[in-house]
């Protein structure tokens, strides 16, 4: 046997007094961690391939499973931790580029949990959301810089195309490939009992999603995957992926086995070819050549759809998420280096990019420098985990907030980063049938509905203490957030005071 | 302590307003007998008085009333001031010692016409340029404040409770056919003269009761076009809001008391299809003009006068009418204290903006 | 009347309809006890059929007109006529298994007695049913008959 070199990272407990020894983890376990022994009446556990992805713990119906971490001590090094030894390891087995799933999980500052929020006391009253109404139906779209109106009561002004949402959250994009046709299909049917929107990704529309294309917003990305004419006039709104938060700078790679027949026909690739986005789109190698894209998508789409461009959190955001605007774009998109992946580069992942918190308080503050930020529509990306989160992003400056790891999770992800393998055990990141079946719309939309609503309430809650509302007055009012244990320098990107001040 | 402008203060206040719709003129005791009544909603930390038509035998210059804190701060400004206008006369404004009003600036006001080869050379037109200089002063020139700066109005204020303050600048001796009154009860200050109110911008003279709190959503969403919001007080981002809809885009008064006060989408959503896309255009672009929490706020013009109300009606506000004038204030009792027999009482309710157009101009302009 | 029906395209394999099945039909209603611990161990009415890929939980179809009602030599097993629930009285079974012998659906399972699916009489829902994670079995009225 070869030498291994890297310790497992995790081990199966199985509490014999409560196994039944049914069988479901065995049946279940895509990394095939349980079996029965030889004489096929007790079940164990080889612990080496498990991502601790949990699908064994919930559905064992004695709860008679428990994954812990399998401690291993190296001899200590704050500088060489275990961490990095292992990834050597691997690459040195491998000769290849380090792969992970989901979010940069490495420990950054959080800024959302070092905002604090405000509400109102004595001097002006809070307000009970439960007896007064409390407004979050948001528009998106490019808006007039002002209004002209015959009289009171009649506009003039003829609106470019609004999209109206009931709620401020909206799903990131996922594509068909990246993650399940049932996986999408249950953020679609969400998105529409919501009244919200989900985004395709860069992977085509599957037939299946047509009835809810009034809900979806469709991805332009640098592969041009499954984009045609019909296509953009699906849909509600046309995205330009230009990056993405978990891999600025870097296109994707979507391994031929995952490109069954449904995802090729969507995609519009041989089915078994890897998909392969590059990393720029090699029509955009400069600002004014996304402006002719933006325009061309309008032509297509007889500028009745708005156009959203995505970019990823990188250093200049500021300037870039400017020049987007002046290029045409409706709808800008910043997604943060916590923003998750099905596949990055984990040197990538881990180290390219910026906080979406700095980069949106950047961003919001160089459009209102410039006096445009009224015009355009600005989407916070890149993982909001709670709706305390969503409300801050707001209050820095944002119109809506792009989520996906949260409603994932609410179908079951135990973000065990490992989408990469395909080997999904909850039937998102994967398109294997016998793995993909195990996700069910029907169970799941709900879920995510249900997640979504909580959230909604909690954000009235929030604004009700606040004496706020409608999430209008929400937007740009940083003075409800105070920073805590926050540096000058901080404050000052982030636009917002110190605790106590 | 820091005062107004590098802090934000909440205040409670008392509004009251008065106006002749044909032009008639008003005494200032009429006023001041009405805000005095409601002594109770201020605690003698600011009190002011806007009036329109005060100053006709000037009626075509800019009356700017300014403190000054020294000396050095006068000349500094009287510099500048001489520089971009021509100044027809300059004058103390008279006023008298009371003990209640105490260790106030010296107050000046000066007629001015503006320096037309400097506007033209600015490429402003005549109001941006007048906004622009005012900001100048009062941001750039430590220890002078303009404080008014209007044609044929005036703002009177100080730190005191308004009837003092009405004494003290003896309002009595003045006839206006407008008149807001304002009495401040501000949770901490430094009893800085250029906190009290109205607030004001060329003719646009607000006066309001609230504490909103969509501030720094209206602030920052205002301060795209080139406002400063120096003083930080809600009244001087209303009145900056309305400035801007009205003289930068050219919205009717009552169209701009649509954006600040804008329905619900429960009642959006129940309209005709024509007022639905009125309204759903309105909150869409200027969704960062909406007023949020409790207000109540009486702008003045010398087109008349405008009284609006929060959404959830949180702030009170009552209006009355009886002949060709109209009457507003925080509380019934401070009208009928000066109209004891209305013809018509009613409070002002958060959807339907109350606007009295003065006749007379109509009629001029047409 | 009202059936379990299986989705193949949902079943997970997963097999916990037998482990509540078994659970519903034991004496502790317990599902570690009546699993591990309780004698005689109770036995499962409805059986997971496939593999990873395809399969689906099989239970007795509850006929029109029951093959097993008519073979039963003891009037054992009998359709209830407001219910439609076929099911056997364990004290007139003497264990013959002829009703296995003609069941088209390989729904009974030989034990003391004859074993098959009661619908869990009297509960609304089926304990394969409710227990099921990913709604692969439906308790629902599609209206026609079995044969």
């Amino acid at each position: 046997m070869a030498v291994n070199y890297i310790p497992r990272r995790f081990n199966i407990v199985r509490d014999k007094e409560r196994c039944i020894e049914c069988g479901c983890c065995v049946r279940q376990c895509s990394n095939e961690c349980h079996y029965f022994e030889a004489g096929g009446t007790t079940v164990l556990a080889d612990s080496t391939n498990c991502v601790a992805c949990h699908r064994c713990v919930d559905l064992c119906p004695t709860s008679a499973l428990r994954i812990e971490k399998h401690v291993c001590d190296y001899r200590e090094n704050a500088n060489w931790t275990p961490q990095y030894q292992q990834e050597i390891c691997r690459q040195a087995a491998s000769g290849g580029t380090l792969l992970s799933g989901m979010g940069n999980p490495k420990p950054y500052p959080i800024y959302w949990d070092k905002i604090l929020l405000n509400a109102s006391q004595v001097t002006n009253p809070s307000i009970d959301p439960l007896r007064e109404p409390m407004e979050i139906r948001t528009i998106l779209g490019r808006k007039p810089e002002k209004l002209t109106v015959e009289r009171k009561g009649k506009a003039i002004t003829k609106m470019p195309p609004q999209v109206v949402v009931e709620t401020p959250i909206l799903f990131s994009a996922m594509s068909f490939g990246s993650i399940s046709l049932n996986a999408q299909k249950s953020l679609a049917m969400a998105a529409q009992n919501l009244g919200t929107l989900f985004n395709t990704g860069e992977g085509g529309l599957h037939p299946d999603l047509e009835p809810y294309t009034d809900r979806a917003i469709v991805q332009v990305a640098s592969g041009r995957f499954g984009v045609h004419k019909d296509y953009l006039n699906s849909a509600r709104i046309v995205e330009i992926k230009i990056g993405q938060g978990a891999k600025p700078g870097i296109g994707g790679h979507l391994p031929g086995e995952k490109v069954n027949v449904e995802v090729s026909n969507a995609r519009m690739i041989p089915e078994g070819s890897d998909a392969i986005s590059p990393a720029p789109h090699h029509d955009i190698y400069s600002i004014e050549d996304l402006r002719q894209l933006i325009w061309s998508i309008k032509q297509a789409t007889g500028n009745q759809k708005p156009v959203s461009v995505k970019i990823a959190a990188v250093h200049n955001v500021a300037a870039i998420v400017s020049g987007c605007a002046r290029a045409g774009a409706d709808i800008i998109a910043i997604d943060g280096f916590r923003g998750g992946t099905g596949a990055a580069p984990t040197r990538i992942r881990d180290n390219v990019g910026i906080p979406i918190e700095l980069a949106l308080a950047a961003a919001d503050s160089r459009l209102r420098e410039e006096g445009i930020r009224s015009q355009i529509s600005l989407i916070a990306a890149g993982s909001f985990r709670c709706s305390a989160d969503i409300v801050k992003a707001i209050a820095l400056g944002a119109d809506a907030c792009y989520c996906a790891s949260a409603p994932l999770i609410a179908m079951g992800c135990h973000m065990c980063q490992t989408c990469n393998t395909g080997k999904c055990n909850w039937g998102i990141a994967t398109q294997r049938p016998e793995l993909t079946k195990r996700l069910n719309p029907d169970i799941m939309h709900e879920r995510v509905e249900n997640l979504i609503t909580a959230w909604n309430h909690e954000i009235k809650e929030i604004m009700g203490g606040m004496g706020i509302n409608s999430v209008d007055s929400l937007r740009g009012n940083r003075l409800m957030l105070r920073g805590i244990g926050l540096s000058d320098r901080e404050l000052a990107i982030l636009g917002i005071k110190h605790a106590g001040e | 302590m820091l005062k107004e402008g590098q802090v934000r203060i909440p205040a409670g206040c008392a509004i009251a307003a008065i106006i002749d719709r044909k032009g008639g003129l008003i005494n200032g005791s009429e006023i001041i007998k009405s805000i005095a009544l409601m002594h109770d909603r201020s605690n003698g930390l600011g009190g002011g008085f806007a009036a329109y038509g005060i100053y006709p035998e000037h009626k075509d210059a800019y009356a700017f009333h300014i403190f000054y804190d020294n000396a050095e701060a006068q000349k500094k400004c009287e510099e500048f001031l001489f520089k971009h206008f021509n100044v027809d006369e300059a004058e103390r404004i008279p006023t008298k010692k009371i003990p209640a009003i105490k260790n106030g600036p010296d107050i000046w006001r000066y007629f001015a016409r503006v320096n037309r080869v400097r506007m033209r050379n600015a490429r402003l037109d005549e109001g941006e340029y007048v906004v622009q200089c005012v900001t100048r002063v009062n941001d750039a020139y430590e220890g002078a404040y303009i404080f008014s700066s209007g044609k044929n109005m005036g703002c009177f204020k100080a730190v005191g409770y308004p009837e003092d303050v009405g004494a003290f600048y003896m309002l009595d001796k003045y006839d206006a056919y407008l008149w807001t009154a304002h009495g401040r009860f501000p949770t901490n200050t430094p009893g800085w003269w250029g906190g009290a109110h109205p607030f004001n911008v060329l003719d646009w003279s607000i006066v309001h009761n609230g504490e909103i709190s969509s501030y720094d959503a209206n602030r920052r969403y205002i301060e795209q076009f080139g406002y400063k919001c120096t003083m930080q007080t809600d009244t001087e981002v209303i009145t900056y809001l309305f400035d801007h809809l009205m003289r930068h885009h050219g919205l009717p008064a009552n169209v701009a008391a649509d954006v600040l006060t804008a329905p619900e989408w429960d009642e959006i959503d129940r309209m005709s299809p024509e007022k639905r896309e009125y309204f759903t255009a309105l909150r869409s672009i200027y969704s960062g003009a909406l007023v949020n929490g409790p207000f109540s706020v009486i702008l003045g013009s010398g087109k008349g006068l405008l009284a609006i109300n929060d959404r959830l009606k949180l702030r009170s506000l009552t209006a009355a009418t009886k002949g060709d004038r109209a009457y507003f204030a925080s509380e019934e009792s401070a009208i009928r204290i000066v109209c004891p027999n209305p013809d018509k009482v009613w409070s002002v309710s958060g959807a339907d903006p109350v606007f009295v157009p003065l006749e007379i101009h109509q009629k001029e302009e047409s | 009347m009202k059936r379990v029906y299986a989705k193949e395209e949902l079943c997970l394999n997963c097999r916990l309809c037998e482990v509540y099945c078994k659970t519903a039909h034991s004496a502790s209603k317990d599902v570690l006890k009546a699993n591990k611990y309780e004698t005689p161990a109770p036995v499962s009415r409805v059986t997971v059929y496939g593999d990873k890929l395809r399969s689906a939980a099989v239970n007795c179809r509850h006929c029109e007109n029951p093959k097993c009602v008519q073979a039963c030599i003891t009037g054992a097993m009998t359709k209830d006529p407001a219910t439609g629930i076929v099911a056997v009285d364990e004290h007139k079974c003497i264990g013959c298994m002829t009703c296995l012998a003609v069941c088209p659906y390989g729904c009974i399972t030989t034990g003391r007695f004859a074993i098959k699916c009661d619908l869990c009489r009297g509960e609304t829902e089926p304990a394969c049913v409710k227990n099921c994670p990913n709604r692969a079995l439906v308790y629902t009225d599609l209206g026609g008959a079995q044969e």
